[in-house]
């Protein structure tokens, strides 16, 4: 059989199996957490707690009024002993509500869930996910709600739950669905019926036979009428809108949504979010993230709670090895490196890599000689050499006339390179300058 | 110890909040950075993976592919190959080394384009011409051709076809002066007495003055007049079948090209298969597979869209036949790559695919 999948894109080593077939383990409950108020694309919260207030896990601590914006939650029981700025996995310094832990065990403050979701309203349960704080966890973060509701306008047809982790290393996604995966299909279900589609599917990448197997026995055993479709392994399929070409052979328009095309895409851990906080009342506060690499000692799937710092985790999987050179949050390919490793985990944390220098080699870059590497890679089909040349020389309207903004920045062109140049990274200056070329005008 | 510098500083930051003095840089309150061993971890912007390919990699493996051809040279044409190979090579390593002294640019020597260039220059030479001609073309290539446009990257014409080009307009005599191989079957050949010191000419001459087809399998082995890299179609399908396996050419040129002249040559060859020669006979004469493997498929001055490539392989085709049946030179390798490559700024330009979801106009 055919594997369906996307054209162009690459083939990447997956370095997966430090950590695929590790159960995944809970973290004992860390001493303090650091809780960003952003976490998520959207208006940033505003604290609902004060310093030296105790908080309760699962209590609500921060929320915005914006629309497009998620509420945070304490992730342990404990006291606040700050609301300052400090480093965030993304990069700058973030507000965070510092807590320190002061009993030994959760008290829980739940969701206010109804015995039946089914009966609710729907505008209710959108609300309840709303309410847990609920974002997209495969790594953009963007709020789960606002994609459970679209404008009426947008019909929405098919369904399809994300378990491609193309990402190397990562296996947070791949180890939930094996261990969690009723739960991930209960969480499938609520979605769907919110979203009132008929058809589900779940993109699963050949690479992970196990999972598909027990995805679709599952299916079978609770009698959804979802389609467990396995992809050929090709980077960047967890992209929304290449996902979306790979399952349903829909293009999604340029500067356009999944619901443009009738689809709305949720990643897996997401889907367990859901049913944990519609089911069990429980927020958005602990994440599976994968500890791995090969400056690991020991590669573990870790059942974490958000705004743990990434130290508490690594010192669980053993601590670094000496050589250790570089530490990112994500995957190779999009993730986030990172100086200090008091930060925390947020909601989008896949998993935390850590890498010696024979991984991550540091190499001078050539001329471009032209060889169109990256754009037989670029699987939005554009020319990334021109446009990192027009970004370089700043010419930044040539370059959105060239749909600079159409990147996904999947970096499949920077990997591709032989001469090494900084592709994706020029292309995100780019993109950076035009929107506030756009903006300017906009304003004028 | 942490709890207490947290609290510390919350307090500074209260006392200080009327106060207007400049913003001190506040000592992170987690005190020490957690790091392996004291050392500062790395930070860059992803991705953190590459491929193992490189610029010198392709540049050097082009050079190895070419090694077939260098050894049948040799067998062919004597010992004085390689002094033509190496006096081209080192001339053009020396150009480059002077003129990127000359232009404050880091050294380029280790990437091996100019090791490529000079090889390619010699190999497209007839085996008499003199070793002083192989200098200039190579200065030439790399001079004019390579370093005039920026260097690396930024030449618009192959280098090493561009040198060639000149030294026949400055040297025509000798540029189309051959002498024949050591073990050429002399009746082939009409009018031919003694093997040595005679000047032979190439397939494509003799088919184009005096109409004489010559054999295929002296064309296939390479035993037949013409200069020193193009006579053995066997040695350049190894190498080029060798560097279309590990990707470091672009299959659809060498495909598109040698289609393409195998299509229009045949066609001409279906009308009147006296008058012109068969498609076979122009895929193994002269310097098309050398051209089609390892000169128009230079990355550098080729489309880099997939469309373009294959208008720009099509279109090297075409040309050629036309120079070859109907032009004044019985070669047209040289000129129908040169006349693409000043073409692929423009196809590049109108081939621009079509973004991911963008509206089929």
């Amino acid at each position: 059989m055919k594997l369906r999948t996307f054209k162009k894109g690459i083939h990447l080593n997956e370095y997966k199996e430090f950590s695929q077939d590790k159960k995944i383990e809970k973290l004992p409950l860390p001493q303090r957490v650091y809780i960003p108020l952003q976490q998520h694309i959207g208006a940033p919260c505003e604290p609902l707690v004060k310093k030296g207030e105790t908080v309760k896990t699962g209590q609500m601590i921060g929320r915005s009024s914006a629309y497009v914006s998620a509420p945070i939650h304490a992730s342990i029981t404990g006291e606040v002993k700050a609301i300052d700025k400090f480093p965030h996995p993304l990069g700058m310094r973030v507000e965070m509500i510092h807590i320190e832990r002061t009993s030994e065990d959760d008290e829980w403050e739940y969701l206010p869930i109804p015995k039946n979701w089914e009966k609710m309203p729907r505008v209710e349960v959108i609300k309840l996910i709303n309410d847990a704080g609920i974002v997209g966890m495969g790594g953009a973060g963007f709020p789960t709600h606002v994609k459970l509701n679209p404008p009426p306008d947008k019909k929405i047809d098919s369904f399809i739950l994300n378990g491609v982790e193309c990402e190397p290393y990562l296996t947070s996604d791949h180890r939930l669905m094996v261990e969690y995966t009723d739960q991930i299909l209960k969480g499938m279900h609520i979605i769907m019926s919110l979203l009132n589609v008929k058809n589900g599917y779940i993109g699963i990448e050949n690479n992970k036979p196990d999972a598909i197997e027990i995805m679709s026995q599952r299916v079978n055993d609770l009698g959804y009428p979802y389609q467990v479709v396995p992809l050929e392994v090709k980077y960047p399929q967890g992209a929304e809108k290449l996902l979306i070409k790979s399952v349903l052979n829909r293009n999604v328009p340029v500067g356009g949504l999944p619901m443009d095309v009738g689809v709305v895409v949720n990643n897996v851990a997401t889907a367990k979010a859901v049913a944990d906080a519609v089911l069990k009342g429980i927020p958005l506060i602990e994440r599976v993230t994968t500890v791995t690499g090969d400056g690991i000692i020991n590669p573990k799937n870790v059942l974490t709670r958000i705004g743990t710092p990434f130290s508490d985790l690594i010192d669980f999987c053993g601590g670094l090895k000496d050589e250790t050179t570089m530490v990112f949050m994500g995957g190779p390919m999009m993730g986030q490196a990172q100086y200090d490793l008091s930060i925390p985990i947020i909601k989008a944390a896949g998993g935390i890599v850590c890498n010696t220098s024979k991984m991550v080699k540091m190499v001078e870059h050539y001329p471009c000689i032209r060889c169109g590497a990256c754009v037989d890679a670029c699987p939005m089909y554009l020319l990334p050499t021109r446009l990192a040349k027009l970004t370089e020389h700043k010419k930044y309207e040539e370059a959105d006339k060239l749909g600079i903004q159409t990147c996904i920045e999947c970096g499949s062109c920077a990997f591709s390179c032989p001469a090494h140049i900084p592709l994706v990274q020029w292309i995100r200056v780019g993109k950076m300058r035009v929107s506030e070329l756009k903006l300017k005008q906009k304003v004028s | 110890m942490e709890k207490n510098e947290t609290t510390a500083s919350a307090q500074i930051l209260d006392t200080q909040k009327n106060v207007q003095e400049p913003p001190k840089l506040k000592k992170d309150p987690r005190e020490k950075l957690y790091k392996p061993k004291g050392r500062p971890l790395i930070l860059a912007s992803s991705p953190f993976s590459q491929t193992k390919d490189s610029v010198p990699k392709i540049m050097w493996f082009v050079s190895l592919a070419l090694s077939p051809t260098i050894i049948c040279s040799v067998i062919f044409f004597g010992i004085r190959s390689i002094y033509m190979i190496s006096t081209s090579i080192l001339a053009a390593l020396v150009t480059e080394f002077v003129i990127t002294r000359l232009r404050k640019q880091p050294d380029t020597l280790s990437d091996g384009s100019a090791f490529l260039t000079g090889l390619l220059l010699a190999l497209t030479l007839p085996p008499t011409f003199p070793i002083s001609g192989c200098i200039l073309g190579s200065v030439f290539a790399i001079f004019i051709g390579k370093q005039l446009f920026g260097g690396l990257g930024c030449n618009i014409f192959n280098p090493a076809l561009l040198g060639r080009a000149f030294l026949q307009a400055s040297f025509p005599v000798k540029m189309t002066t051959w002498t024949l191989p050591r073990f050429a079957d002399i009746h082939t050949y009409s009018g031919v007495t003694s093997a040595d010191a005679i000047t032979g000419a190439t397939p494509l001459g003799l088919f184009k003055y005096e109409n004489i087809v010559t054999d295929l399998k002296p064309l296939f082995l390479g035993n037949v007049g013409g200069s020193l890299g193009e006579t053995s179609a066997l040695a350049l399908l190894i190498g080029g079948i060798f560097l279309l396996m590990m990707r470091h050419a672009d299959w659809r040129i060498p495909v598109g090209f040698l289609g393409s002249v195998a299509f229009f040559g045949g066609i001409f060859w279906l009308v009147d298969s006296t008058a012109y020669p068969s498609p076979l006979f122009h895929l193994l004469s002269g310097g098309l597979l050398l051209g089609a493997f390892f000169m128009a498929t230079d990355m550098v001055t080729s489309p880099i869209t997939i469309k373009g490539t294959w208008i720009y392989s099509i279109g090297a085709g075409i040309l050629l036949v036309i120079i070859r049946l109907f032009g004044g030179l019985p070669e047209g390798v040289m000129y129908s790559i040169l006349i693409m490559n000043g073409l692929t700024p423009l196809i590049n330009r109108y081939t621009r695919p079509k973004f991911f979801g963008e509206a089929r106009a």
